[in-house]
C-alpha cells in the first residue's frame, strides 16, 4: 500500500501504517490464541483449587496475560523492524518528505498503540473477576509497560543487525527490570561479605539499577486481588515508566539519526 | 556475514540538538530517580507465608537444586538490612521455619538450609526463636544423619552454651551419637554426649556411655582410644570419691 504522508503530522501517518501492518499480520490471531489459552488454563486451575478459586483464576490470568503482552509486543516490533530492513522499506520511507526523527517517533507511537490495543484485549476478560477501578490501574500500567518494551525492542532492533540478538537484549532488559530490586536487596545484605569482589559486585548492581526501569513495582497481579495502589503511588510508578520511555526514545532517536543507511 | 551492530555511524553533529538534550535530560532524571528510590532489603514483615514443598518443586520446572539455592538467597535477604543493629531479630520464625523446611524438601541434599538455620538464624538473641530453629534442625537431622550432623552438632553447642539447656544439648548429642554412623564423622561429634553428661554431673551415665563407645570398637585411632580411656578412668575416680 503506498504511504501518503501528512505534511502536518508525519509521525501520525507512520504510526497509522504501523498499526495497519500489525492488524494485518498474525498478531491479532496470536493475541486471541494467548487469551483463550490463558483463560482456559486459569479456568482449569480454578476447578482443581480447593479454595480461593476466583482469586487463583484472576491472579494466574493476570500474570500470564502480562507476560504474553510483553512477549508479543517485543517479538512483533523486532520482526517488523527486521522485515522492513530486509525489504528495504526503510530506505523507501525515508525517501519521502519525512525526517528521520518523525519516522522513528511515528514507528514508536504506532507500536505503543499496538501495545495498548493488546492490553485492552487482555484486560477485558478480567472484568469478570476484578473490580473495574483496580483493573483500570492494571490496564494503564500494562499499557505503559508494553510501550516501554516496544521502545526497547525498537531501539535494539534498529541498533542491532541480528533479530536473535535484539530479542535477547529486550528479554534481558525486561528480566533485569523485573528482578533488579531483589538482586539489589540481596547484594546489600550483611552476609554478602566485605571482600573486594563483594564490594565490586554490590557497586555494579547498584550502578546497573540506576539504568533500569522498576518493572517489578508495576502491573502487579495483587492489584487485581487486593486493590490498586493509591493514586499518588500509581502516578509515581507511571511517571517512572514514562521517563524510561522518553530515555529509550531519545537513545533510539540518537542512534537512528547517526546511522548510515 | 552480517555484523552484530547494524552499520557505521554518522558524526554526532548530524543528530538534532533537541534529541541530544532529550537524551541527556532523560538519562540524568532516570539516574537521579532510581538513586532516590534505591531498593533496600525487605523487612521482616514482608516475609510471606511459605508455600508447600510440592508447590516449590512445581515452580522449579525440573531444576529443584537451583531453585532451592536461589530460594535460600532470596530468603536470607529478609530483615537483613545493613543498618539493622541485629539482622534477623525481627523475623517471624513461625514463618521462617516452614520456608526452610519447604526449601530443604525441594532439594534434600542441599546443606544450605540447615547451615543457614544453625549458623545464621540460630544466632538470634530471643531464646524462643532459637529453640524453634534448633527443633527444626533436630527434626530434619533424622532424615539424613550422615550429611546433616554438622548442623545438629552446632545446635547442641548452642543449646549448651547459649540456652544453658543441658538436657536439650544432650538430646541433640545423643541423636548424633546414635544415628550418624559414617566413618568420616569426627570423634568429637560422636562423643559430645559424654561430655555433656559430665557437665550435667551424670557421671554414672557418662561412664556407661564412654565404656560402651570403647567396647563397641568404633574408636580405631590409638591416640583417641588412649585419651578416652583416660577420661573413663577419671570418671571412675570421681565416682569413687563421691
Amino acid at each position: 500500500m503506498p504511504m501518503k504522508v501528512s505534511r502536518r503530522f508525519p509521525s501520525v501517518t507512520v504510526a497509522h501504517y504501523t498499526l495497519v501492518e500489525a492488524l494485518r499480520s498474525g498478531l491479532p490471531w496470536l493475541a486471541a490464541a494467548c487469551m483463550l489459552g490463558v483463560l482456559g488454563l486459569a479456568g482449569f486451575l480454578s476447578q482443581v483449587a480447593i479454595t480461593e478459586a476466583s482469586a487463583l483464576q484472576v491472579s494466574a490470568a493476570g500474570a500470564l496475560l502480562r507476560a504474553c503482552a510483553v512477549f508479543l509486543i517485543a517479538t512483533h516490533v523486532v520482526a517488523s523492524v527486521s522485515r522492513e530492513a530486509n525489504d528495504k522499506g526503510l530506505e523507501l520511507a525515508l525517501a519521502l518528505p519525512i525526517s528521520r526523527s518523525a519516522y522513528y517517533l511515528g514507528k514508536l507511537l504506532g507500536f505503543a498503540f499496538v501495545g495498548a490495543l493488546l492490553t485492552t484485549l487482555f484486560a477485558l476478560p478480567l472484568l469478570l473477576w476484578a473490580k473495574p477501578a483496580d483493573l483500570a490501574a492494571w490496564w494503564i500500567s500494562l499499557a505503559a509497560e508494553t510501550a516501554v518494551i516496544a521502545a526497547a525492542a525498537l531501539f535494539f532492533a534498529s541498533a542491532m543487525a541480528q533479530t536473535v540478538a535484539a530479542i535477547a537484549a529486550v528479554t534481558g532488559l525486561y528480566l533485569l527490570g523485573r528482578s533488579i530490586s531483589a538482586i539489589q536487596a540481596i547484594a546489600g545484605g550483611p552476609l554478602a561479605g566485605d571482600s573486594l569482589p563483594s564490594h565490586a559486585a554490590r557497586w555494579i548492581v547498584d550502578a546497573l539499577a540506576l539504568l533500569l526501569p522498576r518493572l517489578d513495582a508495576v502491573t502487579r497481579g495483587d492489584w487485581l486481588l487486593y486493590g490498586a495502589p493509591p493514586a499518588g503511588e500509581l502516578s509515581q510508578l507511571l511517571f517512572g515508566l514514562g521517563l524510561y520511555l522518553a530515555l529509550l526514545a531519545a537513545a533510539g532517536l540518537f542512534d537512528f539519526n547517526r546511522r548510515n543507511l | 556475514m552480517t555484523g552484530f551492530w547494524s552499520s557505521r555511524e554518522r558524526p554526532v553533529s548530524t543528530v538534532p540538538a533537541w534529541i541530544r538534550w532529550l537524551l541527556a535530560v532523560a538519562l540524568a532524571t532516570q539516574v537521579s530517580l532510581q538513586f532516590a528510590q534505591r531498593a533496600r532489603a525487605p523487612s521482616a514483615a514482608d516475609l510471606p507465608r511459605a508455600p508447600s514443598a510440592q508447590a516449590l518443586r512445581l515452580a522449579s520446572l525440573g531444576e529443584p537444586a537451583a531453585l532451592a539455592r536461589l530460594a535460600m538467597i532470596w530468603l536470607q535477604a529478609f530483615d537483613s538490612s545493613g543498618d539493622n543493629a541485629i539482622p534477623y531479630r525481627q523475623l517471624d520464625y513461625a514463618r521462617l521455619v516452614p520456608w526452610l523446611r519447604a526449601i530443604l524438601s525441594t532439594d534434600p541434599r542441599s546443606e544450605y538450609p540447615l547451615f543457614a538455620a544453625s549458623r545464621i538464624y540460630a544466632e538470634n538473641s530471643d531464646p524462643a526463636k532459637v529453640r524453634l530453629i534448633l527443633d527444626f534442625i533436630h527434626d530434619e537431622f533424622a532424615a539424613d544423619p550422615n550429611r546433616r550432623w554438622p548442623a545438629l552438632a552446632h545446635a547442641a553447642l548452642l543449646a549448651k552454651h547459649r540456652l544453658k539447656d543441658l538436657p536439650l544439648a544432650r538430646r541433640y548429642a545423643a541423636a548424633i551419637q546414635q544415628l550418624a554412623t559414617d566413618g568420616s564423622i569426627p570423634p568429637w561429634a560422636r562423643q559430645m554426649e559424654v561430655f555433656i553428661l559430665e557437665d550435667m554431673n551424670e557421671l554414672e551415665a557418662a561412664k556407661v556411655m564412654l565404656g560402651g563407645l570403647l567396647a563397641a570398637g568404633r574408636i580405631r585411632d590409638p591416640e583417641e582410644r588412649r585419651f578416652l580411656q583416660g577420661r573413663l578412668e577419671e570418671l571412675e575416680r570421681r565416682l569413687k570419691s563421691r
